[in-house]
């Protein structure tokens, strides 16, 4: 266990420096921009206003809030006790909700939309592409260019098809929302039924785009690791055909691990634009009401919290392939 | 070099999407020389124009007519005046009047309008009927009637200097011109979009633009990852280490998050889009550098690399003529992955609201916006969405494929 320690330990550590890394890319990116951000965002809030002195007024506010007036170092001091405090701010377009009020709202609809989707996509992925690998001939031949085309169309193309065919021709879904509009949250057993049906497109529009990338992946993979000289070795000892492709797919299955926890960041981006085609009420749709309002705090709070999402997803991923790999389990007990 | 083209041509699946590129290329430069003009100008009023072809009622007016005299024209006529909904009140209204309706098809327009005529009688007053339901009823039928009836269509002009109205021409129900004859016809294969833009041109310039970006910020992140990969292999040390922690920051800390800080920072009227373009390019190097440092330091004690350096070589000519040829089929398959992506970067982007200013180009994504900020997929407006869905999924399909085919002729294990 004590090689583990090290192995989790190094682990932690990327995170640790990974999440100061985004705090501070979070922080400076939009002060970095030439010209003035509260300027900009002036601007974005006073169309329309002839008066100058509101004008004045919003700027002011901005540059308060913002604490523009100081020095960028005590800028980013406050910044960091604000959010140990749990305070991103306050909203402009929802004032006077905290950001992470609205946050705190919404992340739970995008995490149990989104992580299960991409689980549920990449395990059938694999298995697509494993079979297909093993199969080969036929079932290859048609199955591959059709995932690969799967796999092309983006997840909010995907998200329009699912909404114009299941819920606006067939009727057999609702179009948009997180549950029935003239529902309030609660437990009761027609919110939960409501909650499940408008549950299923974009669950199905993000499962059937990651499908794709992961098959394509998992068959090369498979393929490679089929032609490898432990299998034939395997095959000209006798052993059973169902072991060995045991074997194969166990080994051709850790890169894709790998894979998913590169890819996680991608795929949550694309996810999260799928949300605001059905105005699901998680983080995608909060950060495209922050765009269209011209709400920073809003979008910067919620662009903090998905990147803490991505990195800690990816920081799980690399615990489980830490177990999972045997290369790294036989290094930790050297 | 050319022996490696032949094989590249050889595999079939890079020959697809070699070929499905290629024509969405020619299409983007067919097109324009054919249907030429200003891809953003406004030629309807109103929004989402059906496709098909529109003939100028104004000209056909005045058009030499011909006479024809063509079996069920008046059923078709009256097939137009009714709508689904219409036919189904027409049911209500006879069983209401307990008429037998058993065995009638209402899509078969001759015997529903056989029925109507044979039992509706404006006079009846049916129990329970509504005013309105009664009147619509009357109006219906009266419609039904003057699209079946015999009647001359008088085309009518004001005289501007005296007031008075001069008849100009009559039309009867057998005239038809020749869609040739009529001066103006245009026809709008993919309808108008909601600004009433034609679609097709639209989409065929916005094609264009989206490959454009997809260019650009591959060569910008090729480029970038290419410079880390080599000086972070081939150095080693200290400088690994850097390029080494910067890739492990970047791989983690989502993209996406970073194109919206860095778009939503630029403002609107500065986002044209190759600064989009620039900007996805410096937000996906991260795949580049990496791969290529993988591929560098497995080649860098190689001996034609060590000859070389004892040799006395400088670092660029070891890099140029020892290290790049032999990692260029991977460049070239991370470049043609990072085209597709940055296409798709702009659209996601553009969805957000966050592309490049709209008055300027057409781009996949920005016909995405407008459609979807307009609901053309609630009001049934395929022809503003699916094409610039389709068209996206045929460039990035073809990109992967080809980068597939690539991959098989270069990776010998993966062949079929």
């Amino acid at each position: 266990m004590k090689g583990y320690r090290k192995y989790f330990g190094k682990k932690i550590l990327w995170l640790v420096i990974t999440f100061i890394a985004a705090l501070l890319l979070n922080f400076t990116l939009p002060r970095m921009m030439p010209g003035d951000p509260v300027a900009a965002m002036t601007a974005k809030q006073a169309q329309g206003l002839s008066e100058a002195s509101a004008v004045k007024a919003i700027y002011d506010n901005y540059a308060r809030e913002f604490g523009t007036n100081k020095p960028i170092t005590q800028q980013f001091f406050t910044y960091v006790v604000n959010l140990m405090h749990g305070d991103m701010g306050t909203s402009f377009s929802q004032y006077p909700r905290k950001v992470s009020n609205i946050i705190g709202n919404a992340i739970g609809w995008t995490l149990a939309l989104q992580f299960p989707a991409i689980i549920i996509g990449w395990l059938i992925g694999n298995l697509l592409g494993a079979l297909a690998a093993y199969i080969r001939k036929g079932f290859d031949k048609v199955l591959m260019p059709i995932t690969l085309f799967l796999s092309s169309i983006p997840a909010f193309g995907m998200a329009v098809m699912l909404l114009v065919v299941f819920a606006i021709n067939l009727k057999v879904a609702p179009i948009s929302g997180g549950y029935g509009f003239d529902m309030l949250p609660n437990f009761s057993w027609n919110f939960v039924v409501s909650v499940i049906q408008h549950y299923q497109l974009p669950f199905w529009s993000i499962v059937l785009v990651s499908i794709g990338g992961q098959a394509v992946g998992m068959r090369s993979m498979s393929i490679y690791e089929l032609n490898a000289d432990y299998v034939k070795y395997a095959r000209f000892l006798g052993i059973k055909d169902r072991r060995v492709v045991g074997y194969v797919f166990r080994n051709a299955m850790l890169p894709q691990v790998t894979g998913l926890a590169l890819s996680i960041g991608t795929m949550v981006g694309g996810a999260l634009v799928a949300e605001i085609i059905f105005s699901y009420p998680g983080l995608g749709t909060t950060i495209y009401q922050g765009i269209t309002m011209a709400d920073y705090p809003l979008i910067s709070g919620t662009t903090l919290i998905i990147t803490v999402m991505v990195l800690i997803a990816t920081f799980v991923l690399d615990i489980i392939y830490g177990f999972i790999d045997p290369r790294v389990k036989a290094a930790q007990f050297d | 070099m050319k022996n490696t083209l032949k094989q590249v041509f050889h595999s079939p699946k890079f020959l697809v999407g070699f070929c499905i590129f290629t024509s969405i290329l020619l299409m983007m430069i067919i097109y324009p020389l054919v249907n030429p003009g200003n891809p953003l100008e406004m030629i309807g009023l109103g929004t989402f124009a059906e496709p098909g072809t529109y003939v100028s009622l104004y000209d056909s007016v005045g058009t030499k007519t011909s006479t024809l005299k063509l079996d069920g024209a008046d059923v078709k006529r009256i097939d137009q005046v009714l709508s689904g909904e219409d036919r189904v009140n027409m049911l209500n209204w006879f069983t209401a009047d307990s008429i037998d309706i058993s065995g009638l098809d209402i899509t078969d327009t001759d015997t529903l309008l056989a029925m109507w005529k044979a039992n509706f009688d404006p006079s009846i007053r049916l129990q329970g009927m509504t005013k309105a339901m009664r009147n619509y009823y009357i109006r219906l039928n009266d419609n039904i009637n003057a699209a079946a009836s015999a009647d001359i269509l008088t085309v009518s002009e004001i005289d501007a200097s005296t007031g008075e109205t001069v008849e100009k021409a009559e039309i009867n129900k057998t005239d038809y011109v020749n869609v040739g004859d009529v001066a103006n016809v245009k026809t709008l294969p993919l309808g108008t979009d909601n600004f009433g833009r034609d679609t097709l041109k639209e989409l065929v310039s916005a094609c264009g633009t989206s490959i454009r970006i997809g260019l650009i910020a591959g060569t910008v992140a090729t480029f970038i990852g290419l410079l880390l990969g080599l000086l972070g292999g081939y150095l080693g040390g200290f400088v690994d280490d850097i390029v080494m922690f910067f890739t492990n920051i970047f791989t983690v800390i989502p993209s996406f998050v970073l194109l919206i800080l860095i778009s939503y920072s630029i403002s609107q009227d500065q986002r044209g889009a190759n600064t989009i373009a620039i900007v996805i390019g410096f937000t996906s190097w991260v795949w580049t550098a990496r791969s290529v440092r993988s591929q560098v330091i497995s080649l860098r004690n190689r001996d034609h690399v060590n000859l070389s350096r004892l040799s006395g070589h400088s670092l660029m000519r070891i890099i140029l003529t020892d290290i790049l040829p032999y990692i260029a089929s991977y460049v070239v398959m991370a470049f043609i992955l990072q085209i597709s992506s940055g296409i798709l970067a702009e659209a996601q982007l553009s969805l957000l609201g966050l592309g490049p200013k709209t008055t300027d180009v057409p781009t996949l994504g920005l016909m995405m916006n407008w459609a979807m900020l307009y609901s053309a997929h609630l009001n049934g407006s395929w022809w503003a969405y699916f094409p610039v869905i389709l068209t996206i999924a045929f460039i990035s399909f073809s990109l992967n494929l080809m980068n597939t085919g690539l991959d098989q002729v270069f990776n010998p294990t993966l062949r079929d």
